[in-house]
């Protein structure tokens, strides 16, 4: 009544189950198989089993959401590498300086100039091509720099804990009570001559603090999880129980939240722009910019400020429908 | 304290015993809202000896395990009495030479095998972590090791299996790989919390056979901690029965299952179904819960549950004495009022299926 072995009779054995032949069956044939096999047991890298990540990719492919925000993205991505050789005009040639009078600002529409021109003549569409290499280094840059400092003081504050995680989270509790937007301006604005690397490290430290507690919260909540404790168990040392038992697994909340930073990025890039705090030189083009210089013409032309703001509007959607289908797909929760 | 069971009362055994516990406490909290999860808990385990500690959930068995591997949180709770691992105060190890010992000398395997595994880590390398961190051996090395271990605990293409992650492996699968690590630096001894509870029946009896074997072969000392006395009955030499925090009653195995002496043990026994039993016979269930508890310091913890109780069981704490009475040597008990017969031998009577 008590033997558990007396209970195996009687259960059905699951036939896909490899388990279900005794432990003692398998010893003999085993030892052969072994001989050949430990040859290639040291390569552990090589050809890997699912991971995680593949099995996300494999709902994505199938989710209309992803791939509206996927086309999107690739359109952007394309337009913004082969910019130079897409744009029908230099970005920089006033072609139509010459209609450009007091009465009429802003050329009008015609063949070869579909968009038209802008105040100095020049093409607005090729201004519009060209502006998407710029938006996309911005915003790429801006979240990667905000991504790393916020991946060093998670780590820092989630990893060692104690007197580290409260210097490190009040540090971000300051920055985070200071409105974003408003913070990018401040930091911006302390320097002299602005440029698109102020723009970038403006932005990237306002996303600091985002992504530092974002990646202390999922931190913690692995340092109580049971592999932790397990890896514990068996004497692993801190520095390796933070970065290969728990970091890798809070950085997936990090790097959905990085699709939708890129969003918030550019929207962010073409404020500061819009308010003057981008580069001043308008040589190059860039869609916050190209906003903010078409406001004086809004009541009259207003396509020229529509059409550099449509564009952040849509790459900003794409971003933030893929981050969302990325981050529902990575929920450990909606997984099997 | 005044009930607590000094040393003198502890039977000596055969063999220096490898693991030492005496008067193993732990408290959560502090002041007023102290609370003893484990209260002056001794036991022995000897070189090749399987040791279970059975009680139902909350009667402190998994806070034993984790305070005798040191791995309670450092804030919240107190841990006082010893651990004599080797001769050596676990408990009084600093942290850099307890992390040395455990995976080495102690290690643990535990409930639920998928969220003891690392899901972003491919199982080789959780294998070789291991054997990196002990061994000192390199990643070449320790994944050929990582292979012959998993064939060892009975996972079939062990080279293939090291490459894949947690959630591709089944449930048997998980849990012999954990063995595998948990075995890895052939410890010396090694404490399964209730190893088999999240495994579907076929498989909780290939994994209690495999720890059997593995165990007779390495002569490493188990501590088997389950609520599940089908365990007990196929693993363990002796039984330590806890309730409330403390032992209630300590009997080797076949003697523990032969004449059950206290009440609680003889609930556990009677609450287990029986292909014996007629069709449509209801279990015996040891009746309310765990919250039902008194504190130890007024009486008997049990006594609200218990079906022999007695008057004195809910004004004086018994001691856990030996027991001469019951079958078999070095027994222990901790009850007023024990059994005098083996409840599975007739019938449970009216007091015992009460609701």
């Amino acid at each position: 009544m008590t033997d558990p072995t007396a209970e195996t009779g009687t259960s059905p054995v699951s036939p896909e189950d490899p388990d279900h032949r005794s432990a003692f069956a398998r010893m003999g044939d085993r030892r052969k198989r072994r001989i050949d096999e430990l040859a290639e047991a040291g390569s552990l890298s090589d050809e890997r089993g699912v991971s995680l990540w593949q099995s996300a990719w494999r709902r994505l492919r199938r989710d209309p959401v992803f791939l509206i925000g996927a086309v999107i993205i690739l359109l952007f991505l394309i337009v913004a590498l082969i910019a130079p050789w897409l744009a029908p005009h230099d970005p920089r040639a006033r072609d139509l300086i010459g209609q450009v009078t007091p009465a009429t600002p802003i050329p009008d529409p015609q063949p070869g100039y579909p968009l038209g021109g802008d105040n100095a003549g020049r093409d607005l569409l090729s201004r519009l091509i060209v502006g998407a290499r710029q938006t996309l280094i911005v915003g790429v840059l801006a979240t990667l720099g905000g991504l790393f400092g916020g991946l060093v003081l998670g780590t820092l504050a989630g990893g060692i804990g104690g007197w580290v995680d409260n210097i490190v989270m009040r540090v971000v509790d300051v920055m985070l009570s200071i409105p974003s937007l408003l913070m990018a301006f401040s930091i911006a604005a302390i320097f002299a001559r602005p440029s698109q690397w102020t723009v970038i490290l403006a932005i990237a430290i306002v996303q600091v603090p985002v992504f530092a507690r974002l990646l202390r919260g999922s931190m913690i909540s692995q340092r109580h999880s049971d592999h932790v404790l397990a890896a514990r168990s068996l004497g692993v040392r801190a520095p390796a129980i933070v970065f290969r038992h728990m970091l890798p697994n809070s950085v997936g909340p990090v790097i959905v939240q990085g699709t939708l930073v890129l969003a918030v990025s550019i929207i962010d890039a073409a404020a500061l722009s819009f308010l003057g705090l981008g580069n001043p030189d308008d040589s190059v083009p860039e869609w916050g910019q190209m906003l903010g210089r078409a406001q004086v013409f809004f009541n009259t032309y207003p396509h020229v400020a529509v059409y550099p703001a449509l564009c952040i509007i849509v790459v900003a959607l794409g971003f933030t429908l893929m981050g969302e289908s990325l981050r529902e797909a990575l929920d450990p929760k909606s997984r099997r | 304290m005044t009930d607590r069971p000094g040393t003198s009362t502890y039977p000596s055994g055969e063999g220096e015993p490898l693991l030492s516990v005496r008067d193993l406490t732990v408290t959560f909290g502090r002041g007023a809202k102290a609370f003893r999860a484990v209260d002056a808990v001794s036991f022995d385990v000897r070189p090749g000896q399987t040791v279970g500690l059975v009680g139902e959930s909350g009667c402190g068995k998994s806070v034993t395990s984790l305070a005798i591997m040191r791995l309670l949180p450092s804030r919240g709770n107190a841990v006082t009495g010893s651990v004599h691992f080797d001769g050596e105060d676990l408990l009084t190890l600093s942290d850099t030479q307890m992390r040395d010992r455990r995976g080495r000398d102690v290690a643990m395997i535990f409930q639920d095998p998928l969220s003891s595994l690392n899901p972003v880590v491919p199982l080789g390398v959780q294998v070789a972590e291991v054997l990196e961190r002990h061994r000192g051996m390199n990643r070449g090395d320790a994944g050929r090791r990582a292979a012959e271990l998993l064939d060892k605990v009975g996972i079939p293409d062990p080279t293939r299996r090291l490459k894949e992650y947690p959630h591709q492996l089944s449930g048997g699968m998980r849990q012999r790989a954990l063995i595998a690590m948990a075995l890895a630096c052939e410890p010396r001894l090694l404490i399964a919390d209730e190893p088999t509870t999240a495994l579907d029946v076929t498989i909780q009896a290939q994994i209690l056979a495999l720890l059997k074997e593995l165990v007779q072969e390495s002569g490493t000392s188990l501590i088997m901690i389950t609520h599940d006395l089908g365990v007990v009955a196929g693993l363990c030499d002796e039984v330590n029965v806890l309730y409330g925090g403390r032992i209630v009653e300590r009997a080797r195995r076949h003697d523990l299952f032969a004449r059950p002496r206290h009440p609680y043990t003889g609930g556990l026994l009677a609450s287990i179904p029986r292909l014996t039993e007629g069709k449509g016979r209801r279990l015996t269930p040891v009746p309310g819960s765990v919250a039902d508890n008194i504190p130890w310091e007024g009486g008997c913890a049990f006594a609200p549950r218990c079906s022999s109780e007695i008057e004195v069981c809910r004004e004086r704490t018994p001691e856990l004495v030996p027991d001469h009475e019951g079958l078999g040597p070095d027994r222990l008990l901790r009850c007023h009022n024990p059994l005098e017969s083996n409840p599975l031998d007739d019938a449970p009577s009216d007091e015992e299926v009460r609701a």
